[in-house]
């Protein structure tokens, strides 16, 4: 916040002395009437929906069933109940988990080594770079559903332009979307398709504000292409590739319209469902939102964990680095 | 501007990653090229094999198609109607807000600013059920009004704006409060147009990410006639049994204005995201 101690005199500006502190009595009141709009929808739209979601998540609470009992720790229970065990990450709960984990590890490593690799190359003295930036970042723009019909159509196994091609190639055909083994891996390359271009912006702005000085320095010291990116270049990049990561990690436990779109139902065997198919399904088809709230709850608990590691691995290698 | 150094084994490093890089271009435009070709081929093309890269005979019959099977310009319109107004809120109360809080003094403001950056950490699915039992009890499930207020968050917005707030010189908005100007004129007389195109900024931001919402819509929509365009492409799909042609002739009409727009804006939103990267 702006510190203004010393604000010009103007006539008649009174002053109220609150907490302590001196206020201009005209300037607070318009600070406060512009502040209330955030305020009613911070309240309706945050305070009281989390409020309730965590109540809600201690009652059998049940659109088809109509029951609304308290059951304190008991969605909890079930939800996390057998978790060291092998079936408990096959079925259910357990498997949506499992699920987001492995979509979460594979798009977060492939979309930040493919970006950072492809902003590496565009930062390069290449020609044609705005036509290449743009082209990578296009995707990104466009819509989601839209654009997942164009790759619905590419994994038929039937009728699809990949199988034809494996065909041709000799290669054998795959189900794609419609296998177990994989309907996740079809859904992950189309969503690098759609959002490596947003990182690759991300690094490739990183890059250009790397000081010509240091690249010239390191270069006269004999210093290769390889050395130059992770001796110089890759340091000076950690805060952008540490937002990436964090953004990377948010983005793919919540993930669900393009699950949603391609596999409508999980996919064959659960394959696609991840935690927020789960909490959708459990609690707009089945009706049953007080299980589907715990489940939302843990899904938040897990976001915030694994943000707070991240920023704290991150403070700390800032540290080293100083 | 940048001065490489330019040797012979440079060069051909460059060579090298151009050739990847047009290469992935290719893979990269390869989904829009084929959706452009196949929305003017028939069924028989669709089926045929070895494949058809182009349309035996150019016909605009899945285009129509489409209007038949779907309201598609409701959808169309019921999605500019609750991103506009999305987009229009969410600028206008981050604005007033992003101004009172780094340009007015008042008790409480880092207080609510924390409550801010906090709501920026729950994410939507959390709070979702709550909020459709408190929209459905309102008896707001099918209407714009259902559809557009819960998904009011400001919290982003007020902070990108804050950040441009805050670059305005003092001396200027003093010398502003010196003419007698008050807390509301100096905004809108001297924070607001220094800061028009970053305003504006924030605004194309906010609207792109109001557009491409489907979790929301989706679950607060049954009415057909309520769904916006993500929603309706999903049933669309879902419904039109492997018609890919016509999915086609929806995705160009979908996508290629998007991709026009696209065009114009780059320049902006690449400034934007760079932005938020770098704030961090």
């Amino acid at each position: 916040m702006k510190k203004k101690d010393e604000h010009p005199e103007k006539a008649g500006s009174g002053k109220v002395r609150l907490f302590g502190k001196e206020y201009h009595t005209k300037e607070m009141l318009v600070g406060l009437l512009f502040i209330v709009p955030t305020v009613a929808f911070l309240i309706f739209t945050f305070v009281i929906p989390v409020i309730d979601v965590i109540e809600l998540s201690f009652t059998n609470f049940s659109m088809s069933a109509g029951t609304m009992k308290n059951v304190g720790m008991d969605n909890y229970k079930d939800l996390l109940e057998g978790f060291f065990t092998a079936e408990y990450w096959e079925d259910g709960f357990g498997q949506s988990l499992r699920n987001t984990v492995v979509y979460s590890l594979l798009k977060l490593t492939l979309d930040t080594g493919l970006a950072l690799f492809l902003a590496v190359q565009l930062d390069k003295n290449v020609p044609l770079k705005r036509f290449l930036r743009s082209t990578f970042f296009a995707p990104v723009v466009v819509p989601m559903v839209a654009s997942s019909l164009i790759w619905i159509w590419f994994y038929d196994p039937n009728v699809g332009p990949l199988n034809q091609i494996l065909q041709f190639l000799g290669l054998p055909a795959s189900k794609w979307l419609y296998h177990e083994s994989t309907s996740m891996l079809s859904i992950l390359i189309f969503s690098l398709w759609k959002g490596v271009g947003y990182n690759i912006i991300l690094f490739l702005a990183g890059l250009q504000n790397i000081s010509d000085s240091y690249v010239e320095a390191a270069r006269l010291d004999g210093a290769s292409d390889w050395q130059l990116f992770w001796k110089i270049k890759f340091p000076l990049l950690r805060p952008i590739t540490s937002f990436v990561i964090m953004m990377g990690i948010i983005n793919s436990f919540k993930v669900f319209a393009e699950f949603n779109v391609m596999t409508p139902d999980g996919g064959p065997l659960g394959s696609t469902k991840l935690i927020v198919s789960y909490i959708y399904e459990l609690a707009f088809t089945r009706g049953r939102m007080g299980r589907a709230s715990a489940a939302a709850l843990i899904l938040f608990v897990i976001i915030f964990v694994l943000t707070q590691i991240q920023s704290f691995i991150n403070a700390k290698k800032t540290i080293d680095v100083e | 501007m940048k001065t490489k150094i330019r040797n012979t084994t440079h060069l051909d490093s460059h060579y090298l990653a151009f050739a990847f890089l047009m290469i992935c271009a290719v893979i990269m435009l390869f989904p829009f090229i084929w959706m452009i070709l196949s929305s003017f081929k028939t069924a028989a093309d669709v089926y045929s094999y070895p494949p058809r890269w182009l349309p035996s005979k150019w016909n605009g019959s899945n285009y129509s198609k489409v209007f038949n099977m779907i309201p598609f310009l409701r959808y169309y319109w019921n999605s500019i109607y609750t991103t506009v107004i999305m987009t229009a809120l969410q600028i206008g109360i981050s604005v007033l807000a992003a101004y009172s809080l780094v340009h007015l003094r008042w008790p409480g403001q880092a207080f609510m600013a924390t409550v801010m950056r906090s709501s920026m950490f729950v994410p939507m699915v959390v709070t979702m059920i709550p909020m459709y039992l408190l929209v459905s009890s309102l008896n707001l499930v099918d209407t714009y009004a259902g559809i557009i207020l819960p998904q009011i968050s400001t919290a982003f917005t007020t902070f990108l704006i804050m950040s441009y707030f805050a670059s305005i010189p003092q001396d200027m908005i003093d010398a502003a409060k010196l003419d007698g100007c008050g807390p509301f004129r100096v905004m809108t007389r001297v924070v607001i147009p220094n800061t028009k195109g970053a305003i504006s900024t924030a605004a194309l931001f906010s609207f792109l990410g109001n557009w491409k919402s489907y979790t929301w819509p989706l679950i607060i929509t049954n009415d057909e006639m309520y769904r916006t365009l993500p929603i309706g492409l999903k049933y669309l799909q879902q419904e039109s049994s492997s018609e890919y042609q016509v999915m086609m002739a929806a995705a160009v009409m979908t996508i290629l204005p998007v991709l026009i727009i696209f065009v114009f804006f780059e320049k902006q939103l690449v400034r934007s995201i760079t932005l938020t990267g770098m704030k961090s």
